[in-house]
C-alpha cells in the first residue's frame, strides 16, 4: 500500500479553529500542499490577516506574520522588499480585503509587487457575527441586512477580480471554487501556478476562492457547498481573467 | 481486494459530513453512537471493501482527518 492522500507538511498538527464544515480547511491544505510540492515551504512567510483566519500563523507551517486589519499587502510588500528571494502570501478574507484593506491590496497590485494573494470570498463578515460584506450577494440575508442586500441602499456586490483584471501589474488572476472535488483540484492548480509565478519573479498573483460560510449562512455544510454551485457562482462566475505567462508565450 | 484504504484521525473530526457527501461510492457514515472529545460524531466507513481509493473525502475534509491508501 502506498499513501496517496495525508495530511500536509505544510500545515502544523494545530487543530484548526474554523467552525465545523468551513472550507477554509481546505484552502489552508491547497496552501500547504502547493508550498511543499514546489520545495519553497522553508523560505515561504505568511502574512496573516484579521478574520476567522486570524490565526493562520498558527496552522502554516513557515514563518508568519499576523497584519492589522485590511494591511496583509501593505506588510507583504514591506518584508519582500527587504527578504526577496523568500516566497511572502497574503491570507485575507472578503471582510479584509474587499473593504478595509482595498487601498492596501489595489496599490501592492498596481506596483506589481512580486507577492502572491490568497483571497477568502465567503460573502459575508465570519469572524464578527455575519455582517454584510462588500461581495454580499444582492438579496443576501447577514444579520446587517435582514431583508436582504438591496442595490438602492448598499450598492451591488463589488466584483474583485474583475476589477483587478484592469491592473497592469497583476501577473495571474483567477478565480475558484472549493465546493467539490473538481472545484477543488482546480483550486489547487491555481495555487500553485501563483506560487510558480512569484518564484519567477513575474510580478503581482491573486486567486480568488469561493468559499463556504455555514454558521453565518445558517446552512449545514453540505447545503453551504451547494448554495455556492446554485448562487455564488452564476454571481462571481469561475476563471482565468489574467495569465502574464500564457500571454508571453503566445507573443 | 478494495483499492483503498482509509485511516481517521478521529480526534480532529468535526462531525461536518462532507466526505460522507463527497463519496462516489457512498460507503461513508456518521457514527451517531461514537463521539469524540470535542464532542462530533465520528465518521466510519461502512463497506471498507468498496473503497475506490479516489480520495475525494480526504480532499475535502477541512481538517486532514483521513489518510487515504491504495495499491499500486
Amino acid at each position: 500500500m502506498t499513501v496517496k492522500y495525508e495530511k500536509t507538511k505544510g500545515l502544523t498538527d494545530k487543530p484548526l479553529s474554523y467552525c465545523p464544515g468551513c472550507t477554509h480547511g481546505i484552502v489552508h491544505k491547497l496552501v500547504g500542499e502547493s508550498l511543499v510540492e514546489l520545495d519553497i515551504l522553508d523560505r515561504a512567510i505568511a502574512i496573516a490577516s484579521v478574520g476567522c483566519s486570524v490565526f493562520s500563523y498558527q496552522f502554516f507551517n513557515c514563518d508568519a506574520q499576523q497584519a492589522p486589519h485590511g494591511r496583509a499587502c501593505a506588510e507583504a510588500t514591506g518584508i519582500k522588499r527587504v527578504l526577496p528571494d523568500n516566497i511572502v502570501f497574503t491570507y485575507q478574507g472578503d471582510g479584509d480585503l474587499a473593504s478595509i484593506g482595498i487601498a492596501e491590496t489595489i496599490h501592492a497590485a498596481n506596483r506589481g509587487e512580486n507577492i502572491t494573494v490568497i483571497f477568502i470570498n465567503n460573502a459575508i463578515y465570519g469572524m464578527t457575527g455575519g455582517q454584510m460584506a462588500p461581495t454580499s450577494l444582492i438579496g443576501q440575508k447577514t444579520t446587517t441586512s435582514q431583508d436582504g442586500r438591496n442595490q438602492a441602499d448598499h450598492g451591488n456586490p463589488i466584483k474583485i477580480s474583475e476589477m483587478f483584471k484592469t491592473i497592469e501589474g497583476v501577473a495571474y488572476l483567477e478565480r475558484v471554487a472549493v465546493n467539490n472535488p473538481k472545484n477543488v483540484i482546480r483550486a489547487k492548480k491555481a495555487i500553485k501556478k501563483a506560487f510558480k509565478y512569484q518564484k519567477e519573479k513575474r510580478g503581482f498573483t491573486m486567486i480568488e476562492v469561493l468559499s463556504s460560510c455555514p454558521v453565518n449562512w445558517g446552512m449545514k455544510p453540505v447545503d453551504a457547498l451547494k448554495w455556492i454551485e446554485s448562487d455564488m457562482i452564476p454571481n462571481y462566475p469561475l476563471g482565468v481573467f489574467k495569465d502574464k505567462g500564457a500571454d508571453d508565450e503566445k507573443n | 481486494m478494495p483499492k483503498g484504504k482509509l485511516t481517521f484521525d478521529h480526534e480532529r473530526c468535526k462531525g461536518c459530513g462532507l466526505c460522507v457527501e463527497y463519496c462516489p461510492q457512498k460507503i461513508l457514515y456518521q457514527d451517531k453512537k461514537t463521539l469524540n472529545d470535542s464532542g462530533y460524531n465520528i465518521v466510519s466507513v461502512s463497506e471498507p471493501d468498496k473503497c475506490i481509493g479516489c480520495a475525494f473525502c480526504a480532499m475535502m475534509c477541512p481538517d486532514s482527518v483521513i489518510k487515504v491508501e491504495v495499491d499500486k
